[in-house]
């Protein structure tokens, strides 16, 4: 059975074309970034606000926490039955999907970029304050730079969870690695099925891992020890 | 000079943290804002870079009313140090430095090497410019946060508790050392403390607040000793004020000569108690007679007693008298001997000294 | 009787299907993160690579995972054991670390009070670092077991039997109604895990009420 796997995914056939593993790969990529950059449009300001005046926290605590509980599956259903009738061609399965995953992917993001301005040491913030930043710039040059960590961890199991959904939402027809995994299936061909499950996997590590080299490069290495 | 004039300040809940607060904190000095916990120091101290705003009466700095600058601008005129430092754990200690000058836009060059400088001022030269807050322990982080008050050059710098967090062995030579910084620099400095030993020991103007933010006494630290306003200050101002009011007494006591011996002597019979010198005439300890035997070594030596300076205070002497196990207060000039002093003497030099050597110089009583 | 087209017998016993592959794994993951958080605790070692090890876990997509186990296990496709398999793993992943951090989190001087009286260390865990821990752990545990909940609803895809079956069953026949009353049944079914957990955590900790109330 492992061969088989194996053979799926070194037949080079497999990887050309406009269905081919390259094109899925590309489509996967591109839906979830643009995700989470539509995710992030909204949450990292919202976020910043928040954390920034301390209003509306109990809101984000329990948003965080709620969404959790909401299986993705179903919403994405709900999501498509709702908007399907209105909406013709490409779009009909991917402006559904791509708004279940925005929702989706709004909490951890939210919650990551508040958690992080909020958490900052407030004896900082006061001499920020006390040394003459305006509140523009204790917001760029202190909150936002210690907060980094924490909106990191925010973006990545956003992205986590996006890359996730994304694979699911090949049920209603999103393109992306998910293809492989509901196609095979239709098809009883297991081979195709765990060929694409390995590359949805390495593509979730992938991702991860250069988000944290991203992490990295951009955190400042004095607060790798508050990490 | 920062005048303070009928400042109240009320917060929206009515509370009254400080109420119709007038003094001035004279230019080149430290003022030291001492008392109770919600007596409304900090919120006094808050105000004067507009952290706070007065509800009325206002705040003038060198005869500006700081109400008709912008908060921002009026801040990075004034220095700022917080109890726990309050550094950017995301920058180094030299960017961190370099705050208030990049705020002020001044060049790169000229903020680099302003930092280095006030780095090296508070004794934090070489490489700790290149690490990070999380590297350094308290005390370090604390040099770091007044370096980076002083790097904008301010003529005024607000201290808010910045001694308390450290331990007291480390807290008592940051103090000295900021003492000297202060003389060399001449800022005009106001501090903030909950401590009266410490007001004590920095201010050279001392108020204390009481509860509700009301002024109970300024004056200079031994008067505040010496004539405590009412039975609030001198409960605050507390135990031993009677002997700590000497440290601030200067007085001719009369200085006897003393004979040292040195380490491989032998005692002379019927000799009691003899100082030991080092080479250098340097007091090492004292020795007695009978339990000696044979040449002096170092573990004959009775350590203990403290050494007074010679023109110090009558505390030093009388501590040294006090504190000597021959009897005898041991006077040094520089680390040398001098002489020794009597507690008797000392005692009657006190008894003849005025009674007070400063005078109130504002007390709720009597208005400026 | 039925509710939005759905035999109420269905939704039952779709229910109790969903508590179990939701519910077992998280008390085997916790059986399992315990020895393994406190491994990566005392054998300072271990911690780095266990802990990067078990987040790893955590980012594999489930619906990737529930089709991989099979090829891996031996299993069926449609056997729920993958399911359970998978949810323990992503149990364990969370856990381990919790775990970790719990222990941790117990006074030093409460360690070493308890060493001074004779305790052995695996007395000594379970005895007094354990209990100490459970206000963590228990945190933890409440993340867990809510995304377990919503997780093992994706495994309708696979065909494994559950609450997530009803939007499968409900999308294929254009169906809001089954859909709708599926997420409703999921999220309650998570709150009811979530305040079974409080519960618990609260019956393990009088201390923490009897402090508050003070």
């Amino acid at each position: 059975m492992i061969s088989l796997v194996g053979e799926w995914l070194t037949d080079p056939a497999n990887w050309s074309g406009a269905r081919g593993i390259w094109a899925q790969l590309v489509t996967h990529l591109q839906l979830s970034f643009l995700a989470l950059f539509l995710a992030a449009l909204i949450a990292v300001p919202l976020g910043l606000y928040i954390g920034h005046t301390g209003r509306g926290r109990v809101v984000v605590v329990n948003l965080a926490g709620g969404f959790r509980a909401v299986p993705s599956l179903g919403v994405l259903f709900i999501a498509v039955l709702l908007l399907l009738p209105r909406l013709s061609g490409e779009a009909a399965f991917v402006v559904p999907s791509v708004i279940v995953l925005v929702v989706l992917a709004i909490p951890p993001v939210l919650s990551g970029v508040y958690a992080g301005v909020q958490q900052v040491d407030p004896a900082a913030r006061d001499a920020a304050r006390g040394m003459g930043m305006t509140g523009g710039q204790v917001l760029t040059q202190v909150e936002i730079p210690c907060a980094l960590p924490l909106i990191f961890s925010g973006l990545r199991s956003a992205m986590l969870q996006i890359i996730a959904t994304a694979t699911i939402a090949a049920v209603v027809g999103l393109g992306g690695l998910g293809r492989f995994l509901i196609d095979g299936q239709a098809t009883r061909d297991y081979a195709e099925m765990a060929g694409g499950a390995l590359l949805v996997a390495g593509l979730a590590l992938t991702v991860d891992f250069v988000f944290g080299l991203a992490q990295r490069l951009v955190v400042s290495p004095g607060l790798a020890r508050a990490e | 000079m920062i005048r303070f004039d009928g400042v109240t300040k009320r917060f929206e809940d009515g509370t009254v943290a400080v109420d119709d607060l007038s003094f001035e904190a004279p230019a080149g000095k430290i003022t030291v804002l001492v008392g109770p916990s919600g007596c409304g120091k900090t919120t006094s101290l808050r105000m004067i870079n507009r952290m706070i705003e007065p509800s009325e009466g206002s705040i003038l700095i060198d005869g500006t009313d700081t109400g008709s600058l912008a908060p921002a601008e009026l801040r990075r005129g004034i220095g700022y140090v917080i109890q726990h430092a309050g550094l950017f754990p995301h920058r180094t200690v030299l960017s961190n430095v370099m705050t208030v000058p990049s705020l002020l836009k001044w060049d790169k060059k000229r903020a680099r090497d302003r930092a280095l400088e006030v780095l090296e001022l508070v004794g934090l030269g070489g490489d700790y410019a290149k690490r990070y807050p999380g590297q350094l322990s308290g005390g370090q982080q604390q040099r770091v946060g007044v370096a980076r008050a002083l790097a904008g050059d301010p003529s005024v710098m607000l201290m808010d508790e910045p001694f308390s967090a450290i331990d007291p062995v480390v807290r008592e030579g940051l103090q000295d050392e900021f003492l000297k910084l202060q003389e060399a620099l001449g800022t005009t400095i106001v501090m903030v403390t909950h401590d009266i030993d410490e007001a004590i020991k920095l201010g050279d103007r001392i108020a204390v607040l009481r509860q509700g933010g009301r002024l109970a006494q300024f004056s200079s630290p031994d008067d505040l000793l010496a004539h405590p306003a009412d039975d609030f200050v001198a409960s605050f101002v507390g135990r031993d004020r009677g002997y700590r009011a000497l440290s601030f007494k200067t007085a001719e006591v009369p200085i006897h000569h003393e004979a040292p011996v040195r380490l491989g002597d032998r005692l002379g019979p019927g000799e009691e108690w003899r100082l030991v010198v080092d080479d250098a005439g340097a007091p090492l300890g004292w020795v007695h007679a009978d339990e000696v035997t044979g040449p002096l070594s170092a573990t004959d030596l009775q350590l203990g007693g403290t050494l007074a300076t010679l023109g110090g205070s009558l505390r030093g002497y009388l501590d040294a008298a006090l504190s000597s196990p021959s009897g005898r207060g041991v006077v040094v000039e520089g680390a040398e001997l001098a002489g020794t002093v009597r507690p008797d003497e000392v005692l009657h030099v006190i008894q003849a000294a005025p009674r007070a050597t400063g005078e109130t110089i504002l007390s709720p009583e009597e208005p400026a | 009787m039925s509710v939005w087209g759905v035999p109420l017998g269905e939704v039952w016993s779709l229910t109790l299907d969903h508590i179990y592959l939701a519910g077992l794994p998280l008390l085997i993951g916790l059986l399992l993160a315990i020895p393994l958080g406190w491994a990566a605790l005392t054998r300072r070692w271990l911690y780095g690579p266990l802990i990067a090890g078990t987040g790893l876990l955590y980012t594999i997509p489930s619906l990737a995972l529930f089709i991989l186990l099979p090829g891996i296990l031996g299993t069926q496709i449609l056997d729920p054991v993958n399911v359970l398999v998978a949810m323990t793993l992503y149990t364990v992943a969370l856990l381990t670390r919790t775990v970790a951090d719990g222990l941790s989190s117990v006074p030093n001087h409460v360690r070493q009070a308890a060493t001074a009286m004779g305790y052995s260390p695996l007395r000594r865990l379970v005895a007094v670092e354990l209990p100490l821990a459970v206000p963590v752990i228990s945190a933890g545990l409440r993340v867990a077991a809510v995304s377990n909940v919503s997780i093992v609803s994706v495994a309708a895809l696979v065909g494994v039997s559950q609450l997530g079956t009803l939007f499968t069953d409900g999308f294929n026949r254009n169906a809001m109604g089954p859909i709708v009353l599926g997420v409703i049944a999921s999220v309650t079914l998570a709150v009811l895990f979530d305040v079974l957990i409080l519960g618990v955590t609260k019956v393990l900790t009088p201390w923490q009420t009897a402090g508050r109330s003070a």
